[in-house]
């Protein structure tokens, strides 16, 4: 195994830290909005619907492009972060923060909808009866009913993530320990003709997100046998 | 004690409109064809429709005024769906105690012993959900609601999707169950069988609209009761079941104002409905002579006393006959038979029932 260089590893830290908080900002965002499509039939939820899906089809690039003008320094998010003092988002972890996450909403919006819609709306109303509140529904009935849903979508979210590129590059650029994650970093390595280098790190890539599939449709497999 | 209704839903070309004070007494049954809106009546007083346009109030506190609304579980009410509505996922005894360990332990008044033994569920306990029958399902989720010790119980078919036996190991169970636990039941059903059993009133629905509520003993005496749209007419009695031999069962309606009860002989093939109190007869299964007939199979001879003579159709009159007891009996007999025997109102007549007859 060749050893990896201390950037490597510094893009190892940025592209799992980038991962793991997109996959819990997803999560907490996606779980109302997934229930909310899966229950109601008002006119826009096909807009809703049609925005989330929107990242699957546009190429990252035109995502990335439109994130930079809003994000950067005159863009509308970016002016109005300066106006409060704070930084705009452009070329910032923050920045391919909020890309990831509307990058990979889909991915944890569809599999959430297929559980919610598989539960059904009767379990919760049965437990409301029963005098839970919407929390309580939501850890006592919701999740466990819907583990197999949660873990997928937390799973294709993080492996999702993982494999993003062109959003990143437009937004973020390749700032070592700020917006250089694996992938950017494998491009980089690849443009300057250090094979040895991309190569190590893209094997090691395939490896991983293969074993995390892997084990996560065994996992839920089995979890989907538990259930009657 | 009531619960007010004003409601306003419109869906697709059904429009369901109520403006009512349902009782809260006893078991009300919300009677009426699939698609007259019950089930919407239903689930819009436990707060689970989305609507705007309603008010409703229970016993002076408001669930909802406009858009204004309380979430339903803070409405202090138990619900039972037509299917299994047990959350798969915890034990016969963790559904049972999850709206027990949800009531504030100063609102408790029905607890796990008590709940237990009126619906012997002792036995399901260490059961998992999915082994349970129908039956046993259902069992269990009037139980879990009861636990919650609600101010009003709402059932929606609770006995629709079980087969005839399930519904038969059910029916006891749920007749008494008002009664003894104190929680007003409302009842949705399209069966006239479950109304005749268990319920106290009926609200008659028809297309989105209540018709009409009153006690089910008046909605009986009309012949031309919804009630009676599948087999004609029927008299409900109310007395108790008793073993008077080896597979031999009478049904002893209840006197009243020192009035002695009439017996009835049952046939003992289903006669396990030990806790029935509730004996349905047919008008067109009750025959009438003048005379106590001789040599003659039938079992079941009582003196009545005619009290009116109803023309059902162009051939056939319905009578209705005071018993002993001072409960009526119905009778459906031709018109040329009425004419022959010269029956009219006041007569004292012999009523004949098969005893096979009194049970299904």
């Amino acid at each position: 195994m060749p050893e990896l260089s201390p950037q490597d590893w510094q893009a190892i830290a940025v592209t799992l830290k980038l991962c793991a908080l997109t996959t819990a900002i997803l999560l907490v965002l996606a779980t109302p909005l997934a229930w909310w499509l899966a229950h109601r039939q008002s006119p826009s939820r096909t807009v809703v619907q049609a925005l989330v899906a929107l990242p699957l089809v546009l190429p990252p690039t035109v995502l990335g492009f439109y994130l930079l003008i809003a994000l950067g320094p005159r863009g509308p998010v970016g002016q109005t972060l300066e106006a409060m003092g704070l930084t705009h988002l452009a070329f910032s972890f923050e920045g391919i923060l909020v890309a990831s996450v509307i990058y990979s909403l889909p991915f944890a919006v569809q599999p959430l909808l297929e559980a919610f819609r598989h539960l059904g709306a009767r379990p919760v109303e049965v437990a409301a009866s029963l005098g839970a509140g919407p929390l309580d529904r939501l850890f006592t009935v919701i999740l466990p009913l819907c583990r197999g849903g949660f873990i997928v979508a937390a799973t294709l979210t993080f492996a999702h993530t993982l494999g993003e590129f062109g959003v990143i590059l437009m937004l973020g650029g390749s700032i070592p320990g700020e917006t250089q994650v694996l992938s950017v970093l494998i491009y980089d390595y690849a443009e300057a003709m250090d094979y040895a280098a991309a190569h190590r790190l893209s094997l090691g890539l395939l490896i991983f997100a293969f074993v995390v599939l892997v084990t996560v449709y065994s996992f839920n497999r089995r979890f989907d046998g538990v259930r009657p | 004690m009531t619960l007010q209704v004003r409601a306003r839903v419109r869906r697709g070309g059904f429009t369901l409109a109520v403006n009512d004070s349902l009782p809260t007494q006893g078991i009300t049954a919300l009677f009426g064809r699939s698609g007259c809106g019950k089930t919407t009546l239903l689930r819009l007083i436990a707060g689970l429709e989305n609507v705007k346009d309603a008010e409703i109030s229970f016993n002076g506190e408001t669930w909802q005024a406009g858009r204004r609304n309380l979430p339903v579980n803070r409405r202090r009410l138990g619900l039972v769906f037509q299917e299994s509505s047990l959350l798969p996922h915890l034990s016969v005894e963790a559904n049972l105690m999850y709206g027990y360990r949800r009531t504030p332990a100063s609102l408790r008044r029905l607890h796990p012993d008590t709940v237990r033994s009126l619906l012997a569920l002792d036995d399901l306990l260490g059961q998992a959900v999915h082994t349970l029958s129908g039956g046993q399902r259902q069992r269990v989720a009037l139980g879990r609601a009861l636990l919650t010790s609600p101010q009003l119980m709402l059932l929606d078919e609770p006995l629709s999707a079980l087969d005839t036996a399930a519904k038969r190991e059910i029916l006891p169970f749920l007749s008494g169950l008002s009664t003894s636990t104190g929680v007003p039941m409302l009842l949705v059903t399209h069966s006239a069988r479950e109304v005749e059993q268990l319920a106290d009133q009926v609200a008659f629905m028809e297309q989105g609209r209540i018709e009409r509520i009153e006690p089910l003993r008046e909605a009986l005496t009309r012949p031309d009761s919804p009630l009676f749209n599948d087999e004609g007419p029927a008299a409900v009695l109310e007395g108790h079941l008793q073993e008077t031999g080896e597979g031999e069962w009478q049904f002893v309606t209840r006197g009243g104002d020192g009035r002695p009860p009439v017996h009835f002989q049952v046939s003992g093939q289903s006669a396990h409905h030990t806790s029935l109190h509730r004996l349905r007869i047919l008008a067109s299964d009750v025959s009438l002579a003048l005379t106590r007939p001789e040599g003659i199979s039938i079992r079941n001879m009582m003196p009545v006393k005619i009290e009116r003579l109803e023309q059902s159709d162009e051939h056939r009159c319905t009578i209705s006959c005071r018993l002993a007891d001072g409960q009526l009996l119905l009778s459906r007999i031709t018109r040329q038979s009425v004419e022959e025997l010269g029956l009219t109102p006041g007569d004292a007549v012999v009523a004949l029932v098969k005893s096979a007859a009194l049970m299904e």
